[in-house]
């Protein structure tokens, strides 16, 4: 750009400087390279400021959004979704994926409703996370050791959990013992707060620390972003992406426990939560800007992502929009956030 | 050539920024017809990046390209080849799975109706080839080639589209000095029947042989364009970096008695390595040459325990080890550094001490696995400095590096682990010269405090420049074994298993 050349008079708007092709569009604006600065940041950290913004809207237009009653019933009410879904960020960061979250859910929370109607209450804690963990397991060793690719793998896993458990309730509901034991967790609150809003917090919070500042959480990194340089580096993959599996597995677990103290029952039926939270949760980890391809992501995202989606519901249920509005535009959401990053890091 | 004859490509006052590094700065070239045009510079002087803006792969930030005098603004390659301008790029990106026939008229298909003409496709094929004088068979599955001739397929498919310029960025960095001299045949043709090539390359004399003209970039401004014939290798090196760079001559120990660190004997796979035995003594530099295809890297990967073996024994120090995965191999103090930095090295999304560390966590982390991250960084940036990262900021993506500094960032995750033997599989390739003398500069001083080298380079010199002892492959076995400073053409001879010369 020579100094001597008259300021260009479109210059100033890079639209019609754009269209322009002539020799005189030469003195380019130096405009790009702020925005591709804020292209990057809109990426990594938009979401953030999404999910400010969205709180803030809702709290101004609603009067109810901003209590603390509301608020902990919407944390409440992901708390299912939640766990699973950070667990599931660790699978996805190490390159893989898992449509069998609800299954594995709707499985353990049957077994923990049958042991403890059939071997005391006190054997479906134990059981749900086992179960949970044992099925993580099989899928793990499905992608690893079989090579199955996770997608189908998963896929035909969720269908066999589901159909156990559907004949494990011989296709209605177990009605656990009315045992304060059982329902401790689901119905009861420690500081006026419910349970499952503890244990999702304290699910995100370790998985954060495992993820950000421990040895197999810099290998899940690798793994999902170069398995070849990860193995060459002496990672053991297979062990590696079967751990992540099986973290997933007995969250799963662990949420379908949460589910069963809640209601008090073991309910097989797949048209519940059952069937929604692998896609609930995955389009939480999306949202929040983990990569579906592996090796970028965090839990804090997914715990964002996951908030946002219940925000949503919450807000629109209180403004009294239609359900069908909510689905409309959570899943422009998700398209707007993936694509941002996907436009962002073509340029 | 006379100002009235149309330069089929022109940039004026070109610049490019990636995320704040300007990659190009101000540039104007003019490319004559009919010419070999050759941009050179270091690692990240922007030459790649000037040849996919005329490719049309990339869009500038400021200013114009002009082909034929008409302004244009390429949104995408396949608008440059509207243009006539076909890119061979780098990394070549043809359709595996489908056939040498079927990749060259992709997109372009003779075709009636909507129905793809096979029989004309084939006749137009055999007329491409003998008219290039080629060899390929259009059969077979482009995934199975060598790459060699998948770049045959890529200039085949530029000239059945008939490009008037073809850009070749770095086309030579992963052939065999034969291919390369085939190569350059085939751009001589070219050129004779009137076509333009923009040639993209570090070699500096392969440039000062087939280029015309030659543009010098230095940290994406133009040093200058000068016609090839007024250039030499140490001028052309001084425009690239402002000085004269020397290369090194390193001392090379005889008759080394120290003990011997890596032993190998009897190794085996099938189809692939035949009974291969050697040995390295601490301090050695062992240098493996060959073709491609001779086995050379199949070597490595198997002694590091990337491939699995059929039989035969690895010992280090002494000790047998029963290396079924590279974490054996690690573990028994050996690292490997691999061919494809890409591929099969570096973690591009996460930062450079992530990448450094990576291999040795555990030595970062407390006992329970928690990592120390200002230690990992501390320690990182001591050893970026001594292998002179620029810049040495520990937090950076590796993404964000030029190659040289990926390569070195590499080298630093395999020091991390202070190994015993170190192999190295082409630990040049794609890096600048500098990089190269520098990295030529850390073997040598590696040897010298008793590490075992096994180095692996498809560039013959390297191997020559740095080996105590030179060990020749073909046909998956260890053919020939030379002594320190072997005449090349004993090697070449060897590579290509042709004569008896004696043994140097």
């Amino acid at each position: 750009m020579s100094a001597t050349q008259p300021p260009d008079p479109v210059a100033g708007d890079p639209a019609v400087a754009e269209d322009r092709v002539s020799a005189d569009t030469i003195a380019a604006p130096r405009v790009p390279f702020q925005r591709r600065l804020r292209a990057e940041h809109v990426r990594d950290y938009g979401i953030v400021v999404f999910a400010i913004a969205l709180f803030v809207y809702f709290s101004v237009a609603s009067n109810v959004f901003l209590t603390k009653n509301n608020l902990l019933n919407l944390v409440f009410q992901n708390a299912t979704i939640g766990v699973a879904a950070c667990a599931v960020t660790l699978t996805i960061i190490a390159g893989n994926f898992d449509l069998s979250l609800g299954s594995i859910f709707v499985l353990a929370e049957v077994l923990a409703a049958y042991v403890a109607v059939h071997w005391g209450v006190a054997w479906a804690f134990p059981i749900a996370l086992l179960a949970g963990a044992v099925m993580g397991a099989i899928n793990g060793l499905l992608v690893t050791k079989l090579r199955i690719n996770a997608f189908l793998a998963t896929l035909a896993s969720a269908l066999t959990f589901g159909g156990i458990a559907v004949g494990v309730t011989k296709g209605g509901l177990l009605i656990t013992p009315n045992s304060s034991v059982f329902t401790f967790i689901g119905q009861h609150r420690v500081a006026g707060v419910q349970y499952p809003v503890v244990i999702f917090l304290v699910v995100a919070i370790v998985l954060q620390i495992v993820l950000a500042y421990t040895v197999f959480g810099r290998h899940l990194y690798g793994v999902g972003g170069n398995r070849d340089a990860a193995r060459l580096s002496g990672i053991k993959v297979h062990r590696t992406v079967i751990i992540t599996f099986v973290i997933t597995g007995a969250a799963c677990g662990l949420a379908g426990l949460i589910d069963a103290s809640t209601t008090g029952s073991g309910s097989s039926d797949m048209s519940g939560l059952g069937g929604q939270l692998a896609l609930l949760a995955i389009a939480g980890v999306a949202l929040g800007g983990t990569s579906i391809f592996g090796g970028v992501g965090a839990v804090w995202r997914t715990v964002l992502g996951v908030l946002i989606l219940g925000m949503i519901t919450n807000g629109f249920d209180l403004l009294a929009v239609p359900d069908y509005w909510q689905d409309v535009v959570r899943g422009i959401l998700i398209i707007t956030a993936v694509g941002i990053s996907s436009v962002v890091d073509r340029r | 050539m006379s100002a009235a004859v149309v330069a089929p490509v022109r940039l004026v006052s070109i610049g490019k920024r990636y995320s704040g590094t300007k990659a190009l700065d101000d540039v104007s070239v003019e490319v004559a017809g009919g010419t070999v045009h050759a941009l050179v510079g270091a690692n990240g002087a922007g030459k790649s990046t000037l040849g996919k803006i005329v490719g049309g792969v990339i869009r500038p930030d400021d200013g114009q390209l002009f082909i034929d005098d008409r302004p244009v603004r390429y949104t995408s390659p396949r608008e440059a080849r509207i243009d006539g301008i076909a890119t061979i790029a780098q990394e070549l990106a043809p359709v595996p799975h489908m056939s040498v026939v079927e990749n060259v008229f992709l997109g372009i298909e003779p075709r009636r109706g909507g129905w793809v003409q096979w029989r004309q496709m084939r006749t137009q094929y055999e007329k491409l080839v003998s008219q290039w004088g080629f060899e390929l068979d259009g059969h077979a599955k482009v995934g199975a080639l060598r790459t060699a001739d998948r770049q045959k397929v890529e200039i085949l498919r530029a000239v059945a589209c008939d490009a008037r310029v073809i850009v070749m960025d770095e086309p030579t960095s992963s052939l065999t000095s034969v291919e390369t001299k085939t190569l350059h045949r085939m751009i001589r043709t070219l050129r004779a029947s009137g076509r333009t090539i923009v040639y993209v390359s570090h070699f500096l004399d392969e440039v000062l042989e087939l280029a015309d003209t030659v543009t010098v970039l230095r940290s994406g401004r133009l040093v200058r364009t000068a016609p090839a014939a007024d250039e030499t290798e140490d001028s052309l090196v001084a425009g690239m970096f402002g000085a004269a760079a020397e290369a090194e001559h390193f001392e090379k120990p005889q008759g080394s008695t120290a003990p011997v660190v890596l032993e190998v004997s009897g190794l085996h796979r099938k189809g692939v390595l035949r009974d291969i035995s050697l040995r390295i003594r601490a301090g050695e530099i062992v240098g493996l040459a060959g073709l491609v295809g001779s086995g050379r890297t199949e070597l490595a990967r198997a002694i590091a325990g990337a491939d699995p073996v059929d039989g035969g024994t690895i010992a280090v120090d002494g000790e047998t080890r029963n290396i079924r995965s590279p974490a054996d191999a690690l573990a028994a103090g050996m690292a490997f550094l691999p061919e494809s930095r890409k591929d099969d090295g570096l973690f591009m999304e996460l930062s450079i001490s992530s990448n450094t560390t990576f291999a040795d966590l555990r030595s970062v982390a407390s006992r329970f696995g928690v990592l120390h991250r200002a230690i990992e960084r501390a320690k990182t940036r001591s050893l970026l400095n001594s292998l002179s990262v620029e810049p040495p900021n520990p937090s950076m993506r590796v993404a964000s590096l030029s190659g040289g500094n990926q390569q070195k960032v590499l080298f630093a995750r395999w020091l991390f682990r202070n190994p015993r033997v170190l192999i190295l599989d082409e630990p040049t390739r794609g890096v600048d010269v500098r990089t190269r003398a520098a990295i030529h500069r850390l073997i040598n001083n590696l040897a010298a405090e008793g590490t075992a080298v096994l180095l692996i380079s498809s560039e013959i010199e390297e191997v020559l420049g740095l080996a105590h002892r030179v060990l020749v492959m073909r046909l998956g076995s260890i053919t020939r074994e030379f002594g320190a400073d072997p005449p090349l053409d004993a090697v070449m001879e060897a590579a290509f298993g042709l004569g008896g010369s004696t043994t140097a």
